[in-house]
Formats: structure tokens, sequence, C-alpha cells
């Protein structure tokens, strides 16, 4: 609904436009000074701390640079990226990466879909019920990690004791299951949200249309309402994989990436910190960008004109 | 929808009662569960039992006591407060552009904090780990301060020009009518109006910057100003030979306290924000 208010006044400011550009010019500087004076810090510092370091990286991955040997820094060219691209270890945290991603990202949509359809149609307690979805989405990831962390301690934890008392967390593939239940539980609500935003713009008349013609309700919510809603799964589908591919938190608390389960931020946060190999962490930092900047022009290439980014550009 | 049959509806709303409860029981439980911990005594803390058989306020008062655990908790509170009020400045300023002016490069800037809204904030900690050492702000304050706005902007100025274009036109065309000045339009109509709008962002900000972890335990390594969420992974109990589950739980319920408030009294805000502006940073 509010985008479709939004999309009236933006075009009705575009229709305003062309007027005052002829009627007052000097106006119009001064409305781009401000407008730039405005944007500047702003855009400063997204810069400052995004892009410099980001090309610094590329330079630092052509280097042998490990901290623990500090003189013996030389410039190596693509060295570290042999070395990364045919470490199993490497290849063994995109797998589990991947993984965890793909089925999180899922579980995560079906899921909210359902969440979403229960908090839109509910007859009771609307209030209640998002005001409880949204404590997983503001609760700090580390404290839900170690909530779950100690559910599925043996000894410690009511989720252990249920299942027969197995040390899950020691095992890599249902440590990973245990991963993706916190990473489902925690951004579930989230992705609910956004798809609410978008159930909101299914018009009601539409649904009692289809009713009236006989569609069941699966009917009305496959070829109804999915079709309109693209958009927004679309959206919330982006963030969220964009997110889950950089999982962290959950992992580091969990198992901190023991058996096999180190998710490519953690191999790179382990090869920095722990090891303290700039080189080969800045070759790692800059692959994950570019996987990631890969994911991101796939699913804009998707998106077609429903992308956020024109979305915005564009109407204003 | 309420003009139906008295029984059906009322079976309706048994039916709605249901999945809402297990929506909430979903919601809740592992929230439950920590706190349920916190509660617990020294001796009962290993039985599994999810309702503590004996209670205590132990661990609440052992955490306060340690310095790892107060000095993180006013790092925290410190860093969030300033990254936050930073962010929905420059935020606030940026958004106000975005939706009001007519400039060159606007659309530009759009793309690149939607970029940065997306970007993989892994690939910044190894460059960030080596620039900030040689700069002198590792494991400082603004060293963490800095990352945190610059990840919370693209939030704040989605957020923000979502609601910014809510607000009706014509005042501020009326006040430049009145002879003010484009800022004092700005500063005198529209920022008043905005200030709900600036509020929510605000919460959302400061919930990221309380949130994160990344960052936190890549550019800090000593308690001068590690946050709470990595203070929590290296908490080894008041004493070394005792187990930090405890500690762990009772600093987890103290950290997600402010959270639970905040989304208590600002729940309808909270859910405007988040769909307005579709970013989660």
């Amino acid at each position: 609904m509010s985008q479709t208010t939004t999309e009236r006044s933006g075009g009705a400011v575009k229709a305003a436009e062309p007027k005052k550009k002829v009627a007052l010019s000097e106006g119009k500087k001064a409305e781009r000074r401000l407008g730039w004076l405005l944007c500047a810090p702003a855009a400063i510092i997204m810069l400052a701390v995004t892009a410099w370091p980001i090309i610094y990286s590329v330079y630092l991955s052509l280097q042998r640079y490990d901290l623990k040997f500090p003189d013996r820094q030389e410039f190596v060219g693509l060295d570290n990226y042999a070395t990364v691209l045919s470490s199993p270890y490497w290849w063994n945290a995109v797998w589990v990466t991947t993984v965890m991603t793909v089925v999180s990202v899922v579980i995560e949509l079906v899921l909210g879909m359902a969440l979403a359809l229960i908090m839109h149609r509910t007859l009771v307690g609307r209030g209640i019920v998002r005001t409880s979805t949204l404590i997983p989405y503001g609760i700090v990831t580390v404290v839900a990690a170690f909530s779950w962390r100690y559910a599925w301690t043996p000894g410690t934890g009511y989720l252990a004791e249920l299942m027969g008392g197995d040390p899950v967390l020691t095992e890599k593939i249902p440590a990973l299951a245990v991963v993706i239940l916190a990473e489902v539980w925690k951004t579930t609500p989230f992705m609910a949200l956004l798809l609410m935003a978008g159930l909101a713009l299914v018009p009601d008349d539409l649904l009692k249309a289809a009713a009236l013609d006989g569609a069941s309700g699966w009917q009305r919510f496959t070829k109804v309402i999915l079709p309109l809603m693209k958009p927004a799964i679309l959206v919330a589908l982006l963030f969220r994989t964009l997110d889950a591919f950089r999982i962290f938190d959950n992992l580091f608390v969990l198992t901190g990436g023991s058996q096999g389960t180190s998710s490519v931020s953690m191999l790179t946060y382990n090869n920095l910190i722990k090891g303290l190999n700039l080189g080969i962490g800045s070759t790692m930092s800059v692959l994950i960008f570019i996987a990631v900047a890969i994911i991101a022009f796939v699913f804009i290439k998707l998106f077609g004109t429903a992308a956020p980014g024109s979305d915005d550009g564009g109407k204003r | 929808m309420a003009g139906i049959g008295g029984a059906e509806t009322t079976a309706k709303k048994t039916r709605w009662g249901i999945l809402n409860a297990v929506v909430v029981i979903y919601a809740l439980f592992p929230v439950l569960w920590i706190v349920s911990l916190s509660f617990k005594s020294k001796d009962t803390l290993a039985d599994g039992n999810f309702i503590p058989r004996s209670w205590t306020f132990d661990n609440y008062s052992e955490i306060f006591k340690t310095t790892e655990f107060v000095r993180a908790l006013a790092n925290s509170i410190g860093i969030a407060l300033i990254a936050t009020a930073v962010a929905v400045v420059f935020g606030t300023m940026a958004a106000y552009a975005i939706a009001r002016l007519d400039f060159p490069g606007k659309s530009l800037l759009v793309g690149v904090s939607l970029l940065i809204a997306m970007f993989p904030q892994v690939s910044l900690v190894s460059p960030l780990f080596e620039i900030e050492r040689s700069l002198g702000l590792f494991d400082t304050w603004p060293g963490l301060i800095l990352p945190y706005i610059t990840f919370a902007l693209p939030l704040a100025i989605y957020t923000l020009s979502a609601f910014f274009r809510e607000i009706p036109w014509e005042l501020e065309k009326a006040a430049k009518m009145d002879g003010a000045t484009p800022g004092q339009a700005f500063r005198r109509v529209i920022a008043p109006l905005a200030a709900p709008g600036v509020f929510t962002t605000a919460i959302l900000v400061f919930i990221f910057c309380w949130n994160d972890f990344l960052f936190a335990i890549s550019l800090t390594s000593t308690e001068r100003s590690r946050t709470v969420p990595v203070a929590l992974s290296f908490f080894t109990g008041s004493s070394q030979f005792e187990d930090p589950t405890g500690s762990i739980a009772a600093a987890a319920v103290v950290i997600t306290i402010p959270i639970i408030l905040f989304v208590l009294f600002f729940q309808r805000r909270i859910v405007a924000g988040l769909t307005s502006g579709a970013v989660k940073g």
C-alpha cells in the first residue's frame, strides 16, 4: 500500500520539476549544493571504510605477509590465490557455507511465508504475535547461540536429554543441522516481516473474486498471492541469502568451526586473527567479496526492474 | 470477516489462538531457556531441567563483580550509542537530500548504500585489521564505531528516506514562501515532523551495533574496547575452575533486556521501519 502512495507522490514531484527548472535556476543550484553537502559525510564514511579497504585487501592478497614473520613480506603475485584455491579446507568451507545458506534460506522462506500469513490474517492477538516474533530478530545472535549450545549440551540441556544424550555438536552433520536450526530460528521473523509487507500489497478484492470463481485456498495462494508477491519474495531472498552467506556468530559459539564445520567467514577469521596471516586472510576476503558480488548480480538479474536500487534511483 | 455466524467465529478464533500460541512459543523458547539457566543455582545448573528447581540471583551478582563484564557492558553501551548518534545524524541529512532534493549523483549514492548493505563484512576484516593497526585505531572505541557507522548508514538512509517521503511537501514549501532557506526549512519544519522516523531508525541502528560480533571480535584484543557479545565468548567464570555457564547465561540476559524493552514498547514502529527499509544492515 505504501508503495503505491510513494509512487504517486514520486510522479507528482517529477511533474513539478520542469517548471521549477525554468523559473528558479538560482534556487536549483542552491538545492544541488545542499544535496551534495548533506550527502557528503555519509558518502565519505561509507567509501572510506569499504572501498579503500577492499582495494587495500587486493594489494595485501598479492603479498606474502605473515605477521609472525613480518620481515619476509614480499610480492608473490597470485601465489596466495593458488594456495587458497587448492586447499581442501577452503573448499570444505565453501561447501559448508553454500549448503547452510541454501538449506536455511529455503526453510526460512517456507516458515517465513507461513508466519507472514498467520500475522497477516490472524483474528486474535495480532499484537502479541508480532511482538514475540520481533524478539528473535532483536536478540543478540551470540546470546541465542549460547542458548542453543546449552540446550544441546549433554547433561545441561533439555534438547540433548530429549535426543538421548548424544553430544550432537561434536559431529559434523548433526552440528551443522543445529547451526541451521539456530539460524532459522533467528532470522525467520525478519523474512516473515518482509513477506508480510508484500502480502499487504495483495488486494482483498482480488482474493474474494478468486474465491467466488471457485478457487480453493491453495489455488488462491499459488495463483494470486504468490505472483503478486514476487518482488517482495525476491527482495527477502536476496537479503537473507547474502546474510546467510556471511554466517559467523552462530558457528563461532556453537562449534567454533571444529569437525570441518567452518564457514568461509570462520576460516578467514581463523587465518587472520589466530594465524595472523594477512596475505592468506586478505585473499579469502577478496574471494568472498567476489562470491557475494556474483550472488547479488544473479539476484538483480532475476529482479529486473523490481530491484530496490533501480526502484529508488529511477523514481526520484 | 466479523459478520459470519457466531459458532464459526469462535471455532476460527480458537484455531487462530492455537496457531498464535505455537508462534509465540517458537519465538520465546530459547529466550526462556537462557533466562532459566541464569537463575539456576550452581548445583542444579547441569540438571537439564527447563524450569529451575531452585532459584538464585548469584549468577547476576557475580558477573557484576567482575571487571571483565562491567567494562564490556560500558564499552557496548558507549560504542553503540555513539555509533547510533553519528549514523542517525548523517543518515538523516543524506535521506533528506535523497527524498526531497534533486541533485546529480543521487541514484549513485542510493546504489552505493545498497551495495554496502549487501557487503560481506568479513571481506573488510583483514584490511581493516591492518589499517587500524597502523593508524593506532585497533582495539579502541573509534576502531569499532567507524565500521558500525558504515554498515548502519545504508539502513538509516533507506528507513529514513521512506519516512521522509510520507511527510507533507506543502509545509516545506510554505516555509520557503515565508522566506526560509532550504536549510531552515529542513531544521524548523521537516526535522520535527520526521522525529518519529528518526527515532525508529535509531532503535534499528542501535540493535545492529549492539548485536555485532564479527567486527568486535576481530578488531579488539583487550577489555579496553571489547563489547559484551565478545566478552561472553571469552567468559571463564569468576574463578578459573568454575563452569561459566551460569555467568554466561546471566550476562546474556542482561544484554537482552534492552532489546526486549525496545521491542515491547516500539513494536509497531520497528515493523514499519524494517519493512520500509527492507534492509537488515
